[in-house]
């Protein structure tokens, strides 16, 4: 018994494996290919490189000057850790008064916070662009607000359905010692909070950073581009596309995602799954 | 403690409240009442009833890529969420390396659509070069272009929610089952999939309203070509928006009708599901 156990426990990890392999493999062929000069991409993406058609970093050199790849880098980084901070400071507050207050009002924003979940991006697409811009909230720190606007629902939600299960009692024994509102949340609310504020920043993050449209139609993007601006645009802005840049670039924007998630891995799929399960 | 608590209204709610209001409250409404209007600016509006809803019936490619859309959703929802649940179910019978299974098949996941897309416009390209054929050649291709690329992207998700349902069902549970004389399969079908129906509750919901609302990935892959044939509802309403002068009205009452099926979808979906859920 055991061993027909053992048996079948080595089959499924070889056929995993095999599975994982084809799974990194489309990355590995763009890397591949990203080495190529121009022409041999479009002609033969499945050859590996060799003395005929190695391009060395040219591909990236182009890319990088024709996307300034640089500067978008540091606006997706700048706007996505702006706007993760901010959701997760500001909504946790809300979610908390929410909870907490329990007025009327309180439960008519928290049901507009639930719907505006399932209202699609399209739906406001068009006004929320002019509504930023009328108000001059299209640059990279205007944006961060319009994200906290659009992302509220979602992490108040999650915020929430936290909250309901902490009692009550600790946070009014904090302020009948003299804690006054603000203190207890700050010192006793919050580090609560904790695993949730950990899947809210990883949600919003995988969101925000990821996120073309509404960056496309808010900012100002002859001045600002994020990284999926920035690839679109090499396809967007000339006749043909240049594929080796395109192959450098899309490794490029790939590479600081994978670090990230190495590096943080534990979290990001406990996050996910601890978020999944709450709502 | 509430009174204390509600002086504090200015800094606890007025933050979100206000960004709130301009970055979705505003907009949301301001986009209702211009899908009754001709506009092609905020200001500009003029009334015109539901003269903008009764163009968009006219209009053949927004019945197209609604049944294109429709039929994309099914076929993404069944295939992402059995493929899922499958390797879920694989995975939590502890077989040797299954932390880094886990790990490769979530990966996609944080890769933006638009990078995705790109990435698998090579990959399709290159595979169709052997039957001289490109992407753009059918709407077909890109359906099954699509679909197997969201799979790549999602499956990795559903699989981590559906992991953690599986590892909620307390064993006793199962052990009392394998007592009773249950077989593997009726293990799965009476304990087992009632038992993570949370789970899939939000699975399928996740999938249903991500495949419903895809935007990126189609503009990446084949963005709508041959003729927009394959082009998804999004990408027909922001076509309308953006790619048609004078279209305003009509992409913002297309808007409106997409945000009712999706909502309708997704709350229907909600029921169905929430009713079936169990407890130990």
């Amino acid at each position: 018994m055991s061993k027909r156990k053992n048996a079948k426990g080595r089959f499924l990890t070889i056929l995993f494996s095999v599975i994982s392999v084809l799974y990194v493999l489309p990355i590995v062929i763009i890397f591949i290919n990203s080495l190529k000069k121009n022409a041999y991409i479009s002609k033969a993406p499945f050859s590996f490189v060799d003395e005929k058609n190695f391009a060395g970093f040219e591909n990236y050199e182009t890319g990088i000057e024709r996307t300034q790849f640089f500067e978008s880098l540091f606006w997706s980084v700048f706007i996505t850790v702006g706007a993760v901070a901010l959701i997760i400071l500001c909504t946790s507050m809300c979610a908390w008064y929410i909870a907490r207050s329990n007025s009327r009002l309180c439960r008519i924003l928290y049901i507009l916070f639930v719907f505006s979940m399932i209202v699609p991006f399209q739906m406001v697409m068009f006004t929320l662009s002019k509504t930023a811009d009328t108000l001059g909230l299209n640059t990279p720190w205007g944006i961060i607000l319009v994200y906290l606007g659009f992302g509220a629902g979602l992490a108040v939600f999650m915020f929430s359905g936290f909250i309901k299960s902490v009692p009550v009692q600790i946070e009014e024994a904090a302020m009948i010692d003299g804690c006054s509102p603000l203190g207890t949340f700050f010192r006793i609310v919050l580090p609560i909070l904790r695993p949730t504020c950990i899947s809210v920043a990883i949600l919003e993050t995988m969101w925000i950073f990821n996120d073309y449209l509404l960056p496309y139609l808010v900012l100002d993007i002859r001045k600002y581009k994020t990284i999926p601006i920035a690839i679109q645009y090499l396809r967007g802005g000339y006749g043909s596309i240049d594929m080796g840049a395109m192959m450098a670039m899309l490794v490029l924007s790939v590479i600081p995602i994978i670090i990230f998630y190495l590096c943080l891995q534990k979290y990001i799929i406990k996050g996910v799954a601890a978020g999944a399960v709450k709502g | 403690m509430i009174k204390t608590v509600r002086k504090y209204f200015p800094i606890f709610l007025l933050p979100t409240f206000l960004a709130f209001l301009i970055g979705f409250v505003i907009p949301f409404a301001l986009g209702l009442y211009l899908s009754f209007c001709k506009f092609t600016t905020v200001t500009d509006a003029s009334f015109t009833g539901i003269n903008n809803y009764k163009q968009i019936f006219s209009d053949a490619t927004f019945i197209h890529s609604l049944w294109y859309t429709a039929l994309f959703t099914v076929a993404a929802v069944v295939s992402i969420n059995v493929i899922a649940f499958s390797i879920a179910l694989l995975l939590t019978k502890g077989i040797r390396g299954t932390n880094v299974f886990r790990t490769v098949f979530f990966m996609p996941n944080l890769i933006g659509g638009i990078v995705l897309g790109y990435i698998w416009q090579l990959i399709f390209n290159g595979i169709l070069l052997f039957f001289d054929k490109t992407l753009t050649f059918s709407e077909t291709y890109g359906f099954f272009g699509l679909l197997i690329l969201l799979n790549w992207q999602q499956i990795g998700y559903m699989m981590i929610i559906y992991i953690a349902g599986i590892q909620n069902i307390p064993p006793q549970v199962v052990e009392a089952a394998k007592i009773d004389g249950a077989s593997k399969f009726q293990i799965l079908r009476r304990v087992t999939i009632p038992m993570v129906m949370p789970s899939i509750t939000i699975s399928i919901f996740l999938t249903l309203t991500n495949s419903f609302k895809l935007f990126d990935q189609n503009l990446a892959l084949t963005a709508g070509e041959p003729s927009g044939r394959s082009q998804l509802l999004a990408l027909n309403i922001f076509e309308t928006f953006y790619g048609r002068a004078g279209y305003e009205g009509v992409g913002q009452a297309k808007a409106v009708v997409f945000f009712v099926i999706v909502a309708v979808i997704a709350l229907l979906q909600l029921y169905l599901t929430r009713k079936r859920e169990v407890q130990a």
